[in-house]
């Protein structure tokens, strides 16, 4: 199956379809991390994008009914340099292509990954389309104008539509789901918590009314400027309860205590991300997956704990006086290194 | 933290010679860390006793030190030099055994020396198995069930609790010396005692087997700070079974899920913690295929093959960043000096997919046990990058620059049935894999080369995949070799010449298709980041695909061709001359470029040259650089044999030579033009013959008169030179190692009894400069490479030496050699001097000449090859003045590692390093060259000896020697008889007692020169291995033997010698 990659400058790959045949558009991210393509694909964060996997063999180990970080595959299209057809694990219980297929995704394969990253770290993140469908780029031009143009609430796409509890016997948690990965829920889970997961858009007096211990926010897609609505509930949380915030939700905690955010040029995602922690003054090599990132704060409250050892961006922050931590990168791994699951440990240990 | 600022002056120490599970990995780690620390401001002292590395250069260190390292040495060094801190974790065990003795010696708390980077009390932990267990059960880190033995009657007791298979790993040795795995009582207690008796500390481990596992291994780094990170992880192609160093290994893993990849990695960083190791360390796992359960199998703490293979498969310097820490500063505060912006504290993401084939022996020993097991046997490694792992592997293979059918070597089991080969890939050995091809190709399904071997099925699946696309372009011939078929032989990896093979065409007809559609490779840069940064190191592999990120410059610039794998005969001075060559090249303004594909190496560190391409040494390969970047020319002298191989194909391309013309070299080469040249010019060669035929062959052997020197014209693996004595041994060496015939004649040469000599000079095409003579202690049948060789000579006439002037420089000016050249000469009882050979090009000797008479000879050779004089550059015409004080080179042997391959020096080379004694006294160098290569000289005890006829009437003075010095005789029947009659006090020891007497430590010498070595002759043989086995000194030559003595005899007169370093020589040079 024929299949092409267009980006939004005109740039375009002719490679191999995979998965679904059709059409799929969204933004184009590159991401590092070598092993862990199933956490990825069902990470919520990425609905609306395609992911790209600079690492060019995918699918070595298959899929399985484990390592998902939520019930599907959110990416909105793959792409990879080879995808595996002789998966080899003692846990895989799916092709690649068959489960790209049962779950409509459409891939593109056989393509210079390396050149696709190149360029987005040159030009940084753009849109681009793949068809299966259609090699004529004028048309494909016009159609990924229109995707681009269509309104998109990511957010809303992958909250849950109603509370789920989690039960435990800890600390009670209310987690905010701006697309919750798997491993967060875990994270807690083997710390004793008991979760409240709630839609992202809950009320304030929704989410105090499981009377938590703490509130955590949680990673999530797209802008979180788009999320005036969430903004003003976590600004009357501030100082109620203690709160974490991952990824998305750790840059809505910066928007709610006037911070500013950014676009990345082509973000950071990837399991190899080095962050200093000030605090201990230990580098640790951390999971990363967003697009924004927190600017310089101007509030004076706002103590910086976590910076990029790479480009000097903002991986976290605590307040002088309110009880809450809050980090860019991802605690909870999966995939990456392991190595910052203290923070969850903090979390518990902040509630109490 | 920032830097340590009490610590100004560090001592580093190197690994010594090259020998199996020691290689060429240390000199690049430890020059990388001399360099490293000296950018710190940090005044480096470096002591090695290899001459033939980059680290031993002058301007490596402040201070270099070409002396053994012992004990003795080290303490003397220390005590001139008095060091802040001694750095021995780049060394390789030999360093790390040092820190050891040093640390116990009490000298380090005396002059109060920090030992950098990882502690003493790390080292035990890591390397103490019993420490180590209790260290891992601590971190409830899981180690296969095991029990540290240092009796035999204990570890029997273990065997009979426990079962088979046991592995047995004897601790303090390197590269698994000793060690084993036992599927029975008589195997286990053969391999343990061995192990007991190797281990530093009598010390073995008894482990449950986990064969069948998959082998992982992580190599990590922990700073000061605590800071962890993992630099790359890796997964072995063979199961747990076969040392990683005998085994093909990929990075990154190809089979773990993220959740397995994570598990073991913060496993790692738990260990490291728990060893509380500051710098680079390696850890090896074994996981169960079917299941989440693994167990730690060893720790390396210190660098190690793993991190130079891991540093040239990411692209991150392990050494440099490793020598930082030790100093201590922490993983953040160090550039990534890839990016040169981001931080040396990140995870290398890759790109592409790595893989390692190692390079063994066995070409050259047509005897040796092939198969593989706990005990490393490759000699040297290649490495392959490729953007699936079917390319790796495949570019992999054509590096090895072995002589089979291209990439896959199916011919060499064409003739195997399908069980045949179904019971082959049973047993792991060099030539499994392609016996799993062809088994393959023959219709075993996958699945039950999975089930018989343990390798993962991915792995399996993928040479699957191979082997059908071959059949696919087999079947397709040149008719249908469509663009789409052919682009997809290129993606996967095959070369050209394959391609030919497969569908049964000249290559040229493959390459007028490539030329028509046009399909051509591109090069991307390794960067340590899959492209997430910028990157500005200039370090490329070719892949088949869209973008190629490679910029040409305009400039001029010349293409350097590398060395390849390190094997016997070919080794680490090759590529110490392509270093200097490249640097040489820099200084005079042109761009240089690299070709090589040995990871363990100085020249294939990414700022060595200004352009490195991690290649195959292959035609197609070299071409599609050269097409690319457009050189000025090749320089093909430097990499040795491989590198020469490819001259005339490269010329005959149209592709410039630089140097010696591809005319010359032919002359060089062909035995025929040789000989016509050197009777042109009048310069005697041993009287030698072609014969095509056993009669033939037995008539010129009478004509020329006994002994002669016999070898097949056409050199195949293992098939080689050999000295028979009489028709007998003629007959049998016909029979035994060629098939003699009008297309594969042998020839036969007088072999002068006499001393040999050898000469490297550099030549501008008219002048020519000898920096100087070496002479060999062995007389005429010990290759060169395996004896002990001296400059300046101290047995040659003024006439001789003149005579050796002229016809080395009548010889070079005749081949107009350009560049540098190695003449071989040899010397009857009468003074005359005759030529053996002649080498056009760079010689094992150059870095130890360069060194000693501190005449730069590559980089002098690499001028002339740019188009200077020797005028030009100062040189004089001639042989130099000779250095004042002695230089004494000694080769190293790995015999150890190598069962069954017979231990007596010959005409074919056997060594594998070799080590360096320089000293104003001849003795003191001849003594520190012995120390330093490990030969242990008892200065007493019992000496068997047991010669040859030949030498029976030259042993009676030695004989003498030795009891004068102490020693008491033993001596088998023959031997016996002679000395008795020469009225020495000798016992016999009868044939059937003598490997009692061995095994039972009775006997501290064997001196032993074999009536015909190699081939059956038993007795000799089995006297020799068994000599090797219980680490009894077993020397071979009588020559050799001489020498030892003379050096017990000085030490007797309590002569001791001194340390220098060679800036201290340079006022006694000429």
């Amino acid at each position: 199956m024929k299949a092409v990659l267009l980006l939004e400058d005109g740039t375009y790959f002719s490679g191999e379809g995979f998965g679904k045949s059709g059409e799929t558009a969204g933004e184009i991210v590159f991401n590092t991390c070598m092993t862990g393509y199933q956490e990825i694909t069902t990470d919520p964060s990425y609905n609306g994008q395609i992911v790209t996997m600079t690492y060019p063999l995918i699918g070595n180990y298959g899929f399985n009914t484990l390592d998902n970080e939520s019930y599907k595959p959110h990416v909105q299209g793959f792409i990879v340099k080879e995808l595996c057809s002789t998966p080899s694990n003692w846990r895989y219980t799916l092709d690649p292509e068959q489960y790209f297929a049962r779950h409509n995704i459409v891939g593109i394969k056989s393509i210079d990954t390396r050149a696709l990253t190149q360029h987005i770290r040159k030009h940084g993140s753009m849109f681009g389309i793949i068809s299966t469908e259609c090699g004529n780029l004028d048309i494909l031009g016009k159609n990924l104008q229109a995707y681009k143009a269509m309104p998109r609430n990511l957010v809303m796409e992958v909250t849950s539509k109603t509370p789920v509890h989690v039960p435990g016997p800890g600390k009670r948690v209310a987690l905010l789901d701006f697309g919750v990965k798997s491993n967060i829920v875990r994270s807690l889970e083997s710390r004793g918590c008991d979760i409240h997961i709630l839609p992202a858009f809950s009320s304030y007096e929704e989410i105090l009314s499981c009377n938590p211990d703490g509130i955590l926010l949680s990673n999530g897609p797209g802008d979180p400027r788009d999320l005036a609505a969430a903004k003003k509930t976590i600004q009357k949380l501030l100082g109620v309860r203690p709160i974490l915030g991952i990824c998305l939700g750790h840059q809505l905690l910066g928007l709610s205590l006037d911070c500013s955010v950014t676009k990345l040029k082509f973000g950071h995602h990837g399991g190899n991300h080095p962050v200093k922690d000030y605090i201990t003054g230990r580098c640790y090599i951390t999971s990363q997956n967003h697009n924004y990132a927190i600017d310089n704060s101007t509030n004076n409250d706002i103590v910086i704990t976590h910076v990029n050892v790479n480009d000097n961006t903002i991986e976290g922050f605590r307040h002088k006086q309110l009880p809450l931590i809050s980090v860019q990168y991802h605690p909870e791994a999966a995939p990456g290194p392991q190595d910052s699951a203290y923070i969850f440990d903090d979390f518990v240990r902040m509630m109490a | 933290m920032p830097q340590n600022l009490n610590i100004k002056k560090v001592l580093v120490i190197g690994s010594g010679p090259i020998i199996i599970g020691q290689a060429a990995e240390f000199d690049y780690s430890g020059t990388q860390a001399c360099k490293s620390l000296r950018e710190e401001g940090i005044e480096v002292v470096l002591i090695n006793s290899n001459p033939a590395t980059i680290m031993t250069d002058t301007q490596s260190a402040d201070k270099v030190y070409i002396e053994p390292i012992t004990l003795e040495f080290v303490k003397k060094i220390i005590y001139k030099e008095k060091p802040d801190g001694i750095l021995a974790s780049l060394g390789g065990q030999t360093g790390l055994n040092m820190a050891v003795q040093l640390a116990e010696d009490g000298i380090l708390d005396e002059m109060n020396i920090q030992l950098l980077g990882t502690s003493l009390s790390s080292i035990k932990k890591a390397e103490d198995r019993e420490l180590f267990k209790e260290t891992m059960q601590e971190i409830n880190e899981k180690v296969a069930h095991s029990k540290i033995v240092t009796t035999m009657q204990d570890a029997v007791a273990f065997a009979h609790e426990i079962g088979f298979p046991i592995i047995i790993r004897p601790a303090y040795t390197l590269g698994g010396s000793g060690g084993g795995i036992a599927n029975n009582m008589e195997e286990f207690r053969y391999i343990c005692g061995k192990g007991l008796k190797l281990s530093m500390i009598s010390q073995v481990l008894l482990e449950q087997s986990v064969a069948g596992w998959k082998e992982i291994e992580y190599e990590v780094m922990r700073d000061s700070n605590d800071n962890c990170i993992i630099i790359c992880n890796m997964e072995n192609f063979d199961p747990v079974g076969v040392h990683t160093g005998d085994s093909i290994v990929v990075a990154p893993s190809q089979t773990l899920s993220d959740l397995e990849y994570q598990m073991l990695r913060t496993a790692s960083i738990k260990i490291i913690r728990a060893l509380d190791i500051k710098g680079g360390c390696n850890i090896q796992f074994a996981l169960n295929p079917d299941s989440f359960e693994y167990v730690v199998i060893e720790v390396n703490p210190r660098v190690s093959r793993s991190s130079a293979l891991a540093s040239k498969a990411t692209g991150y310097p392990i050494a440099r960043v490793t020598a930082k820490i030790a100093i201590g500063m922490t993983l953040d505060e160090i550039k990534n000096s890839v990016t040169k912006n981001t931080s040396a504290c990140f995870e290398p993401s890759l790109d592409y997919v790595v893989t390692k084939v190692p390079r063994w022996p066995f070409d050259k020993f047509a005897n040796a046990d092939r198969s593989l097991g706990t005990q490393m046997k490759a000699t040297g490694e290649v490495m392959a990058i490729g953007r699936t792992f079917e390319e790796s592997l495949l570019k992999a293979i054509d590096s090895l620059d072995i002589k089979f059918n291209y990439q896959l070597g199916l011919s060499l089991f064409d003739n195997k049935s399908r069980e045949e080969l179904v019971e082959y890939v049973k047993h792991p050995s060099d030539q499994r894999m392609f016996a799993i091809c062809k088994a393959l190709q023959k219709g075993v399904s996958a699945g039950e080369i999975v089930r018989i071997t343990k390798i993962d099925d991915f792995f399996i699946r993928k040479l699957k995949k191979i082997v059908k696309l071959g059949e696919e372009i087999t079947n397709a011939g040149i008719a249908w070799l469509d663009y789409d078929l052919y682009s997809r032989a290129k993606k996967i990896g095959f070369g050209d010449s394959y391609i030919a093979n497969l569908c049964n065409v000249p290559l040229e007809k493959i390459l007028e298709l490539r030329e028509k559609y046009p399909i051509n490779p591109v090069y991307k840069i390794v960067d340590t980041c899959a492209g997430e940064f910028e990157a500005v190191t200039p370090y490329y592999y070719s892949t088949y695909e869209e973008k190629d990120d490679v910029e040409v410059t305009e400039g001029d610039k010349v293409l350097v061709i590398g060395s390849g794998p390190i094997r016997i005969g070919q080794g680490i001075e090759f590529d110490y001359c392509s270093v200097h060559s490249v640097e040489t090249l820099k200084e005079l303004g042109i761009e240089s470029i690299i070709i090589n594909n040995n990871p363990e190496t100085v020249s294939t560190d990414f700022d060595t040259s200004d352009k490195l391409y991690f290649e195959p040494l292959t035609k197609e390969c070299v071409l599609d650089i050269i097409e690319k970047e457009k050189p000025l020319g090749v320089i093909v002298q430097f990499g040795g044999q491989t590198a020469i191989n490819l001259a005339e194909t490269l010329h005959s391309e149209g592709v410039k030579i630089l140097g010696t013309s591809v005319q010359s070299i032919d002359i060089a080469e062909d035995r025929d033009k040789f000989l016509k040249l050197l009777e042109e010019l009048d310069i005697p060669i041993p009287e030698g013959k072609t014969a095509f035929s056993f009669e033939q062959a037995r008539h010129i052997a009478n004509e020329i008169g006994y002994p002669v020197l016999v070898r097949p014209s056409y050199v195949l693996g293992g098939r080689a030179m050999e000295i028979v004595y009489n028709d007998k041994t003629l007959q049998e060496y016909i029979q035994m190692a060629s098939d003699i015939s009008t297309a594969h004649p042998i020839l036969i040469d007088k072999y002068v009894t006499g001393r040999e000599m050898e000469v490297d000079g550099i030549c501008d095409g008219n002048e020519v400069l000898i920096p100087g003579i070496m002479e060999h202690i062995e007389r005429a049948g010990v290759h060169s490479g395996d004896s002990i060789a001296v400059y300046p000579p101290r047995n040659l006439s003024q006439k001789v030496k003149a005579t050796i002037e002229d016809y080395t420089i009548r010889l070079s000016k005749a081949l107009k050699v350009v560049g540098l050249f190695n003449i071989q000469f040899v010397m009857d009882n009468d003074e005359k001097v005759y030529v053996i050979e002649v080498n056009p090009r760079a010689s094992r000797t150059v870095p130890i000449m360069s060194k000693i008479t501190g005449i730069p000879m590559v980089g002098v050779a690499t001028k002339l090859i740019m188009g200077k004089t020797l005028a030009e550059l100062g040189y004089k015409n001639g042989l130099a003045r000779e250095t004042e004080f002695y230089a004494v080179k000694a080769p190293v042997f790995s015999f150890a590692k190598l069962t069954t391959v017979d231990t007596f020096l010959g005409p074919e080379m056997k060594s594998t390093g070799e080590v360096m004694g320089v000293d104003k006294d001849y003795y003191n160098a001849l003594y520190k060259a012995i120390a330093a290569s490990g030969m242990k000289i008892p200065s007493g005890g019992n000496v068997l000896l047991s010669v040859a006829d030949r030498d029976k009437e030259e042993s009676i003075a030695i004989a003498n020697k030795l009891l004068s010095l102490g020693f008491k005789l033993s001596a088998t029947a023959g031997t016996c008889r002679v000395l008795g009659a020469a009225a020495l006090p000798v016992d016999l020891i009868d044939e059937s007692e003598v490997l009692d007497f061995i095994k039972e430590d009775k006997i501290t010498l064997v001196i032993n020169t074999p009536t015909r070595g190699k081939i059956p002759e038993r007795k000799g043989f089995i006297l020799r291995r068994t000599a090797m086995e219980y680490n009894i000194p077993c020397i071979t030559s009588l020559d050799t033997t001489n020498a030892v003595l003379s050096i017990l005899e000085r030490l007797i007169a309590d002569n001791r010698a001194e340390v220098y370093s060679l800036d201290e020589y340079s006022i006694y040079r000429g």
